[in-house]
């Protein structure tokens, strides 16, 4: 099947050279990289992660997020999400590649990753995150390769899939639940030291990806034959609802913890990322935009008239996606680390060369996305 | 009876499978036997104390950071945002947040202690390491191995101590061959590092390169396990502080007051 994403119309070859292009840009930085060190980066001694580290925890949540269409249509027969189940495995295919790629950026020793499996440390979250994401990886390629031939094929899919399909619903569960334990367990990071940080990701996962989903539906069906129709798009608006609406809550509780409490050490960290508290000001317009987008978002989502209407609920996605990526792909990480263990204030500004990278390894996600949602049209067409 | 693949893959995997168990079984077993037979003699719990009056006193000497420094290749490097240390000054107030308050002895307000890694009890940097780069030894010291190290940086995360230092930059531009002490690994960019308490001293019975420099005896070096330790005769002696008690990391580094 891999040829049918080799034949396509001119404006498909533009936007592969185009993404082609952009992600050799980001390579080009990356060995920039690989030769200065780190040093490139915006990072320190007291901010020791940023966007790299923010950015493969937000796309884990993507990648995660393919269970919100595989579950209803797998486990509960839910036929709407027929059409775009398989967009769903391949955008978490897309993401999972994107994730590894920003944990090979961040590494001072890329080359030694493999120490990783040499010397399994099973105490160690990260070591975990790296089995269940591979994992994750090797899961959706299988179900996607086997249900898409066998449509091409016009059977139904072979009788293997079905367990590991199964299989694949908690698997996702567990790489963004893995994901949070890397934060939610380290003494003295009040921002991330919280029972519910899985449950919060797990939220915000669930909302932002399924906009996700919905855009690139959008996008299949203004430039493709396909047509996935009103209904899905439907059901996955009521999923970014309660999603989202979700996430605000937990967000809300975090806040009442910090806040009511009084602990100085809980608020800290809360305060100078959303208010610039104790002098923190680097995050405040990152998350008043997040907070705008988010306000925004509500107000349609929660407003069945605004929801069903399709302009509006394409705004909402973007609104949805934007204070996602905001709130937890960019703030989350760096802010977790304030304040420093001795008390100061950590600053934290990407650099060019981060920058740079970050957009070549989403263009080179989009290329690899953009060649199966091509291989899926084509098949589709076929049929 | 006709032996089918299936059934022979079966009978393959019980057979294996208890072989294996036995094996298991019979190594615990002999393990737990010989163990028994063996008293093991206690290993020492390497600590150190920091007469933190005797440091204030002696000003701006930095001794101990020159001495550790030099013995180890420590790049010395003016952005405090990359800079590498593995000993260095903390004002009373950053080292101990829970202790400073308004009316803060003026003999402490403001002034500066030695800190360095606590070689925890408990350490998280350990616990969260993906490599086993970063590891407890026996005696208590925190090991760290800056060669298996892949630069991931979550002990720095985990650390609630800013203990852990990495090194952004080739530390060879900074510090260069013919500076270094050959009798000490440099280290290549891309990896972390921290204090050792000197280990290799340690097991030849030496004080650490830092004790050794300081000249004021501020710091006290020895074995928690030994009642006439001279560390242990410090502690019995004097009111102890430790940094973050409450985390439950059990630093090996005691203040005293």
């Amino acid at each position: 099947m891999l040829e049918k994403a080799l034949s396509g119309s001119r404006l498909y070859w533009s936007w592969m050279l185009l993404l082609a292009l952009a992600a050799a840009v980001g390579f080009a930085f990356y060995l920039l990289q690989v030769r200065d060190g780190l040093v490139v980066t915006g990072m320190g001694r007291d901010t020791s992660w940023g966007l790299y580290i923010g950015q493969f925890t937000f796309f884990v949540g993507v990648a995660a997020s393919a269970v919100t269409v595989v579950l209803p249509y797998y486990l509960h027969d839910h036929r709407v999400f027929g059409p775009i189940t398989i967009l769903g495995e391949f955008l978490a295919i897309s993401s999972v590649i994107m994730c590894l790629a920003f944990i090979f950026a961040d590494m001072g020793q890329p080359f030694r990753i493999l120490n990783v499996f040499l010397y399994p440390s099973p105490k160690s979250p990260m070591f975990w995150d790296t089995v269940v994401l591979s994992g994750y990886l090797a899961l959706n390629l299988l179900i996607g390769w086997a249900t898409l031939g066998a449509e091409r094929k016009r059977m139904p899919p072979p009788r293997w899939v079905k367990p590991l399909i199964y299989i694949s619903i908690p698997w996702a569960i567990s790489i963004h639940t893995v994901t949070a334990f890397i934060y939610a367990g380290l003494p003295d990071r009040h921002l991330w030291l919280s029972a519910i940080t899985a449950v919060r990701f797990l939220a915000s996962a669930f909302a932002s990806g399924p906009a996700l989903l919905l855009l690139l539906c959008a996008a299949v069906e203004r430039f493709t034959s396909f047509r996935p129709g009103r209904e899905p798009r439907a059901a996955l608006s009521l999923i970014i609802a309660y999603a989202f609406t979700a996430h605000v809550f937990f967000l809300i509780l975090e806040f009442f913890t910090a806040y009511y409490s009084g602990i100085p050490a809980y608020r800290h960290s809360l305060g100078s990322l959303f208010f610039g508290a104790d002098g923190g000001a680097g995050f405040m317009p990152v998350m008043a935009l997040s907070a705008a987008c988010g306000a925004g978002a509500l107000v349609i989502l929660l407003m069945p008239r605004l929801r069903k209407n399709n302009g509006a609920m394409m705004a909402a996605a973007v609104l949805v996606f934007a204070s996602i990526l905001l709130e937890k792909g960019i703030g989350f990480v760096p802010a977790g680390f304030n304040p420093s263990p001795a008390g100061a204030l950590a600053e934290y500004v990407p650099t060019l060369p981060e920058l740079a990278i970050t957009a070549g390894i989403w263009a080179a996600g989009l290329l690899v996305l953009s060649a199966l949602f091509k291989i899926t049209v084509s098949v589709r067409e076929e049929a | 009876m006709e032996l089918n693949r299936r059934d022979l893959l079966r009978r393959a995997f019980r057979t294996g499978l208890a072989l294996f168990g036995s094996a298991a079984a019979f190594d615990v077993v002999r393990g737990d036997l010989l163990a028994a037979g063996v008293p093991k003699a206690a290993a020492p719990r390497r600590a150190m104390a920091v007469d933190i009056a005797r440091c204030i006193a002696a000003g701006d000497c930095r001794e101990c950071i020159t001495a550790c420094h030099k013995g180890h290749n420590v790049p010395s490097i003016a952005d405090t945002k990359r800079e590498i240390k593995w000993i260095w000054k903390e004002t009373f107030e950053r080292a101990f947040p829970d202790e400073a308050h308004e009316f803060t002895r003026q003999d402490l307000k403001g002034k500066e202690v030695m800190t360095l890694c606590n070689h925890c009890e408990n350490p998280p940097c350990v616990r969260v390491c993906p490599t086993g780069a970063t590891w407890k030894r026996e005696d208590g010291i925190v090991m760290m191995d800056m060669h298996r190290c892949i630069g991931c940086r979550y002990c720095m995360a985990a650390c609630p101590y800013g203990s852990r230092s990495f090194n952004w930059s080739d530390p060879a531009r900074v510090l260069p061959v013919k500076a270094a002490n050959p009798g000490y690994p440099r280290r290549t960019k891309g990896v972390v590092e921290k204090c050792s308490f000197c280990d290799e001293l340690a097991d030849t019975g030496k004080l650490p390169l830092c004790v050794t420099a300081c000249k004021t005896g501020a710091l006290i070096f020895g074995d928690l396990n030994d009642a006439g330790s001279d560390v242990r005769k410090a502690l019995a002696g004097r009111y102890a502080l430790r940094r973050k008690p409450s985390l439950g990391t059990g630093p090996s580094v005691f203040y005293l007051v």
